[in-house]
């Protein structure tokens, strides 16, 4: 379901995705500087994975391909290996556009539905922003168990080997299911994540602002 | 005092009961040998990893690091930050580097941290163990320590992503870096240096949400590791570590593979060919075991 703000974003930038991009999307100001000379898109090591891949994502974005960009599946696609980074000759980060792109697809309500990288990405910062820390534990068992109980004891039996394996390796510990790791300052933690939070929506907000 | 002091970042899979709780400890010992003091950054915080931005706006991911190094900057203000986990450094530096050249975001990150009361002012070097080890202590004194050499392991470099880009290794090329075979020389043992998937991606955390994907590139990684002659894998990153080690059941079952690779750290490395027992390298904390690397631990 897309959001008020996607429909106020539409408004104010009909026709020019490329500009709501720069003005909005993280480090989306170098995309007008892509070449289109598809080094990105052959360094991927998912790179056949890709519906778009990066540099085919730059040049949709040029022609107002905006829903196509924003539902498509493949800046999920980024494992974060930096290689397009480290190749590309423009100097585009384009590691950290592709995360861009698909946050703020979220942030426009149209991200792809049952994406399991959006999923799991979704539960890791849930996860982590709860407590401070990663509770790896809590974790693996709610990738398990994210399509429901039955499908979750399924996956868990079959994972049963790998998870005995850490734990006698003391890589997995069961006592991290009774709180488990965490900062100490947590009221403090959480006032200065919603603070950014409430800064950051405003300034994307000033942008949707008719003027 | 120790020799060399450091504002410590041990991130989240370091902890006791974690995924790279043996990268922990291998470090420790290591620390011991060389006369390296970690100090922990007081209540560190989580960095947000490669995957914090399915949830995360820029802004709030900023913070994250940043809290971490305004604390640094707080409690440890002569000592850089140092972090044994690819990401965990990735993030620190990208961050500093990205505030420092975006007023508007650092003006952000303040206000947002005046609820923590500090303040971020980004006038900390964020480096990686390796980068210690390499251009603080040397390879030469490195040399020096070795009292058991590494003698019949043929070791694959395994960088990986993180480690290597975008910052990497000073003096370093990110497409064929040679530090970590320098290192597995300097231990007494081979280093392979014809590996060639030296520098590939193991899928970071798209193995846990994308595992056929993420397993088709960890099969290339160890197989190329075995058409090398390898008997061992070494890798600096905990992910890295992880990824290729304890999924090797399930990718034996996909691909019909008979794979039995050890996947250890050059800190486990270095503790054992400094003297150090099996115990203090963290050895039991692997699933599969190098007979030949515990020999000479045992020796």
């Amino acid at each position: 379901m897309t959001t008020a703000v996607n429909q106020a974003m539409v408004e104010k930038y009909k026709g020019n995705f490329l500009k709501e991009v720069t003005d909005n999307v993280e480090e989306g100001s170098w995309v007008k500087m892509c070449m289109q000379c598809g080094v990105c898109s052959g360094s991927c090591p998912l790179g056949p994975h890709w519906d778009h891949p990066p540099q085919e994502l730059f040049m949709m974005i040029r022609a107002n391909k905006r829903e196509e960009v924003l539902s498509s599946t493949s800046m999920w696609m980024c494992t974060s290996c930096y290689n397009c980074v480290a190749r590309c000759p423009r100097g585009l980060p384009i590691t950290h556009i592709m995360h861009g792109l698909a946050h703020y697809s979220k942030r426009m309500g149209m991200k792809p539905k049952h994406q399991p990288t959006e999923q799991f990405g979704q539960m890791f910062w849930d996860n982590l922003t709860k407590k401070g820390r990663v509770n790896e534990l809590k974790l693996g068992l709610g990738l398990y168990f994210k399509d429901g109980f039955a499908e979750g004891v399924k996956v868990s039996m079959g994972k049963q080997k790998l998870g005995l394996n850490m734990m006698k390796a003391k890589r997995m510990s069961p006592m991290e299911m009774l709180g488990g790791h965490g900062v100490k300052d947590l009221s403090g933690f959480h006032a200065m994540l919603k603070k950014a939070e409430e800064l950051e929506a405003a300034r994307v907000g000033e942008n949707t602002d008719a003027k | 005092m120790a020799k060399h002091e450091y504002s410590y970042y041990p991130g989240c899979s370091s902890q006791k009961g974690a995924s790279s709780s043996n990268l922990e400890k291998s470090v420790e010992t290591l620390c011991e040998e060389l006369d390296i003091k970690l100090n922990p950054i007081p209540d560190w915080n989580c960095c947000g990893a490669s995957i914090g931005y399915a949830g995360g706006g820029e802004l709030p991911r900023m913070t994250l690091s940043a809290r971490n190094l305004a604390l640094s900057e707080k409690h440890h203000p002569d000592q850089d930050v140092v972090a044994t986990c690819a990401a965990c450094w990735l993030n620190t530096r990208e961050v500093q580097e990205r505030l420092n050249h975006n007023p508007t975001l650092k003006a952000e990150t303040n206000i947002a941290l005046q609820s923590v009361k500090l303040e971020y002012k980004g006038n900390k070097k964020v480096r990686h163990m390796v980068e210690v080890l390499i251009e603080d202590i040397g390879y030469d004194v490195l040399g020096s320590k070795v009292k058991k050499p590494l003698e019949g392991l043929k070791i694959a470099g395994y960088v990986g992503c993180q480690t290597n880009r975008p910052f990497g290794i000073d003096g370093e090329s990110f497409e064929n870096p040679m530090y970590l075979d320098k290192m597995v020389e300097t231990l007494g043992a081979e280093a392979l240096t014809k590996y060639d998937k030296k520098v590939a991606c193991c899928s970071g955390a798209l193995m846990f949400s994308e595992p056929e994907k993420g397993q088709a590139l960890v099969k290339d990684i160890i197989e190329s590791a075995y058409d090398s002659g390898a008997n061992m894998i070494v890798t600096p990153c905990p992910l890295c570590q992880a990824n290729v080690e304890i999924y090797q059941d399930d990718i034996n079952a996909r691909y019909k593979t008979k794979f039995d690779m050890p996947v250890m750290y050059y800190s486990q490395l270095m503790d054992v060919a400094f003297g150090r027992s099996a115990l203090d390298a963290a050895l039991n904390g692997n699933i599969i075991q190098s007979k030949r690397l515990r020999e000479i631990a045992d020796k």
